[in-house]
């Protein structure tokens, strides 16, 4: 019996990054909480060696590697790159908020690198059952780090709510992914996607296992009727956590949706359009409704994630490429405005006390302007607002929309988001209008000031000019064409 | 003429970077730098904007000074900015009446000075950007960006009840403008992927979609006009706004939206705005007529001066769907001199509130014994609001009432009663407010207008006379492009 290996070359990120994160959990057993700092810089520097890795071996080919299990392609060095970035941002946001409530130690850093290599195994997924590794890699990181502060009760029952509605997510998904695979009789996205088209297997089948498949997504994405467990997940994690579960995992939910229904099920788009469009504006309505009446900003937050899930699955309803691109545009934006509004949520928070009410943005401007305009932009991007790259993401899923045929859904879309835009304009009134009630002084770390800069300043400047990170979407996609 | 300057891209830049620039003088500590930077900006856009009526060719009805540069190449929006007939005189508008702002807002603003004073010089640059676009989404984008400044200054700076107007105001824009952004995006894809509004002026599009878009648009446009029945936001937004939100509100905000039929409604879905021109012009009536009456009956000057826009709006919106030379020229005047003399009345009351910081008609009584100079300033703006020939509002109202009765008698009826409902509810106020004995200790205390509300006054009152005596030097700037568009619009877009 002879053995080859396979070929490493595209896996390099992935390789890398194991390494890297057993390294620091080992590394991380023989350090005081005093050189703490070690950990989180070697992360950090985990993180720049996987982007140099990935960009240096992106030449723009589709890559097949492990039998046809792991594939490389733009698509997937443009989001690993875009996750790498999430991540790190997310980390620099943590470490001054983490420190007070124990939970800056070598777990949280290692779990958030686990959970990225779960990230990355999702995006390059070639397989169904490798995609589901991926998948579960993530979720189980990401409840584990959920029930990190183990003395906050609201934690932990965040986090036996995600693990319980998550685990029957999963359990979906697998069912619908066995099914697919009894229709077709394989496991490989691309043999699936040829079997469909040739019109091989049941579709009885084929249908009823895609229904599971787009419910365990809905699941994940947390998209209406499938969103329970956003809002208490999102109001009882710490606030570093939910930032992460806000952000770079939505990039991995897009690849996700891109793998499994794009490039595996693209034959039947016409069964999976209809349930995307209906959730899809379901979450458009319940989120933007139910989101006017939270007095929490953390689950404000979250019924503004279902309805910004909501604008992604609108962008994949229309079933096109340019509807791909839009909707892979919109989450990238939607990662960058929630990265900075949780962001903002912890820079607020000191030592003993939760920014996460909206009553603590209260006067926001007259105790540091600079932060309220930040925010201001933040917030005027969710409510789509131009010159707020926000806007841009909007049109793009909407034109897609429209291009469609979609037209109703639209206006409905349109319609909305004027309801959206209540609330996010309710942040903007209690920073400018109203006068401070907290008066402490705002804290932060010189590299959290300045990434809270960069990330409102990249609102405006991407929303001035749009157009690198929209050519980089319709770059990224160019190689998934061939199976439109 | 151009010389390769950018010009439209000066005037909405200028005024953008200096609000910037204002910004960044930071706390209250430096007001005074904030306010000499502010006002120095203010009168560099305005500086920049003169070339444009200098430099205009008042022969061609087509666009002058264009520039052009892609923008979104994936979705083929570019940079593309132009004037005509029909809007250069709105960006002279903005950038003069952004001079006169600063200068209001000079004392009163006591807290907050850089940022209220970038609010409205990056206003100024925004609404200099939807007179220029000729790229629908670059329009939308200005546009919108326009309510982000006006919520914050109606909200910040504004009156007891400023929230509720604050959001009152940006909800109902933005759902207007974001069904005319679905309208942007249908064009889109019918004309095969372009942005432009010059194409879609060209393109042929049958009469149900026409319909659609023209109510699309409608609701954006007739929103910000604002025409009955959506025009309850206004009186909110004007009663809580500062002096400098009310100002450029009546002067030039409103003026977007007439601008917006006239650039969008009329050209690109001619034969539906032809069908529904009789609709328009109940609508234009009902709100002439009977927003006159209501506004006969306010206690609140600045609300009755509110009512009052919208009743001259409805002039506006009137001769704009007449599709007659009179009618069309008639309501751009109207235009301008609204934009002159709203602003005025808002300053007078501000005049007037700065010192007894109040606004009710009963408050006051006898003004003009204390205050001669500003009782004759205010004279002739109130007496430019009611019509007098001589001002600037007796040009616009003869001349959409001489396109009326073209078109019908009953038309020019109707529209015709503004002149006594004009008169009548802004000599009414006047009469209460300036003549007879002084009414009590706050109007005794009075003292008269300073050099700096002396110039400001002064500076409109030159405008308001000019126009209303020889008003040539801004009809001729309009005549071609209004002849271009009234036979633009009598093509049937139909095939």
């Amino acid at each position: 019996m002879s053995f080859t290996l396979p070929d490493l070359v595209p896996v390099l990120p992935e390789i890398f990054l194991l390494v890297m994160a057993s390294a620091i959990l080992i590394l991380d057993l023989f350090l005081t909480d005093e050189n703490r700092f070690i950990s989180y810089a070697l992360t950090q520097i985990t993180l720049l060696g996987c982007a140099w890795i990935t960009l240096a071996g992106s030449d723009g080919q589709v890559i097949h590697t492990f039998g046809g299990m792991f594939v490389r392609d733009p698509m997937a060095d443009v989001l690993k790159v875009m996750v790498y970035i999430a991540v790190s941002v997310q980390l620099v946001y943590s470490r001054q908020y983490i420190r007070p409530r124990g939970m800056y130690r070598g777990e949280f850093f290692v779990l958030a690198l686990f959970a990225m290599l779960g990230m990355m195994i999702m995006i390059s997924a070639a397989n169904f059952l490798i995609l589901y590794l991926g998948l579960e890699l993530l979720s189980l990181s990401l409840y584990a780090l959920v029930a990190m502060q183990r003395d906050s009760a609201s934690a932990v029952e965040a986090a036996m709510k995600y693990f319980i509605l998550g685990a029957l997510a999963s359990g979906m998904l697998l069912y619908g992914l066995s099914l697919l695979y009894g229709a077709t009789g394989s496991l490989d996205i691309g043999t699936v996607a040829a079997a469909i088209h040739q019109g091989v297997g049941d579709h009885i089948v084929l249908a009823m296992g895609l229904v599971f498949v787009v419910a365990g997504l809905g699941f994940k994405l947390g998209l209406v009727p499938f969103h329970m467990w956003v809002p208490d997940v999102y109001q009882g994690a710490p606030t570093a956590v939910t930032l992460f579960i806000g952000s770079a995992p939505k990039i991995a939910g897009f690849a996700l949706v891109m793998r499994l229904l794009v490039e595996g099920l693209q034959g039947t788009v016409h069964d999976w359009q209809g349930m995307l469009v209906i959730m899809a504006v379901l979450s458009i309505a319940i989120g933007n409704i139910t989101a006017i009446a939270q007095t929490n900003i953390k689950r404000m937050l979250a019924f503004s994630s279902i309805s910004h899930m909501g604008f992604l699955a609108l962008g994949f309803a229309s079933g096109t490429l340019n509807g791909y691109s839009s909707a892979m545009f919109y989450v990238l934006v939607y990662v960058l405005m929630s990265l900075g509004s949780f962001g903002m949520i912890m820079l607020l928070s000191r030592q003993g006390f939760e920014a996460e009410n909206l009553e603590d943005f209260r006067g926001l401007n007259q105790r540091s302007p600079w932060y309220a305009f930040m925010m201001l932009l933040l917030m005027f991007s969710m409510a789509g607002i131009p010159p707020t790259v926000g806007f841009y993401a909007k049109l793009a899923v909407l034109q897609a929309a429209l291009q469609a045929g979609l037209l109703w859904l639209v206006v409905a879309a349109v319609l909305l988001s004027v309801v959206g835009a209540f609330y996010y304009l309710r942040v903007v009134k209690l920073m400018y209008f109203d006068a401070p009630k907290d008066t402490a002084p705002i804290v932060a770390d010189s590299d959290a000031w300045v990434m809270m800069s960069a990330n409102g300043l990249a609102i405006l400047a991407l929303g001035i000019l749009p157009q690198p990170l929209m050519a980089l979407c319709v770059y990224s996609l160019q190689s998934i064409q061939h199976s439109l | 003429m151009s010389l390769g300057i950018p010009q439209l891209s000066l005037v909405i830049w200028v005024p953008i970077l200096a609000g910037v620039a204002v910004l960044f003088t930071g706390s209250d500590r430096n007001a005074a730098l904030a306010r000499w930077l502010a006002l120095l900006g203010a009168l560099a856009g305005f500086l920049v904007a003169i070339p444009l009526y200098t430099g205009f060719d008042t022969l061609n009805p087509g666009m002058q000074f264009t520039e052009m540069h892609p923008w979104i190449e994936t979705f083929n929006i570019n940079y593309h900015l132009g004037v005509d007939g029909l809007s250069v005189l709105f960006i002279l508008l903005t950038s003069f009446t952004t001079v006169l702002v600063v200068l209001a807002g000079w004392r009163v603003i006591e807290k907050k000075v850089a940022q209220y004073m970038a609010a409205f010089l990056i206003m100024s640059g925004v609404m200099n950007g939807v007179f220029a676009s000729l790229d629908a989404i670059l329009f939308y984008v200005f546009w919108e960006a326009m309510l982000i400044p006006m919520f914050i200054a109606i909200g910040v700076w504004g009156g007891p009840n400023r929230v509720y107007a604050a959001v009152k105001f940006f909800l109902y824009t933005l759902l207007g403008s974001l069904l005319m952004l679905v309208a942007f995006i249908y064009l889109y894809h019918v004309s095969g992927g372009s942005f432009e509004i010059l194409d879609y002026q060209k393109m042929p599009i049958p009469m149900v979609p026409q319909v659609l878009i023209f109510l699309a648009f409608f609701t954006a446009f007739a929103v910000k006009v604002p025409m009955w029945p959506v025009h309850t936001w206004l009186p909110d937004a004007h009663v809580e706004a500062p002096t400098g939100g009310s100002v450029v509100l009546a002067a030039i905000m409103l003026k977007l939206g007439a601008y917006g039929f006239l650039r969008f409604s009329l050209p690109i879905v001619p034969d539906a705005s032809h069908m529904l021109s009789g609709f328009m012009i109940t609508l234009s009536l009902i709100a002439v007529v009977y927003i006159g009456l209501v506004a006969l009956v306010q206690g609140d000057m600045k609300k009755l001066i509110a009512y009052s826009s919208i009743s001259h709006m409805g002039f506006v919106t009137l001769g704009i769907f007449l599709f007659n030379a009179y009618g069309m020229e008639g309501a751009l005047v109207q235009m301008l001199s609204h934009g002159f003399v709203s602003g005025a009345l808002f300053l007078c009351v501000g005049v007037m509130y700065d010192r007894v910081h109040s606004r009710q008609i009963a408050d006051y009584g006898g003004v003009a014994n204390r205050m001669p100079m500003f009782a004759a300033f205010f004279m002739l703006f109130a007496m430019a609001n009611s019509g007098l020939p001589g001002t600037s509002g007796f040009v616009g109202e003869f001349m959409v009432v001489m396109g009326a009765i073209k078109s019908n008698f009953w038309y020019a009826f109707f529209a015709a009663t503004t002149l006594v409902f004009g008169a009548a509810y802004t000599l009414w106020m006047y009469k209460r407010v300036v003549f007879g004995k002084v009414a009590n200790q706050h109007v005794e205390q009075l003292s008269d207008i300073g050099l700096r509300e002396f110039v400001i006054l002064a500076l409109l009152a030159v405008a308001v006379l000019a126009m209303g005596i020889y008003p040539l030097p801004f009809t001729e700037v309009m005549h071609a492009s209004v002849n271009g568009l009234l036979n633009h619009v009598a093509q049937s877009k139909l095939y």
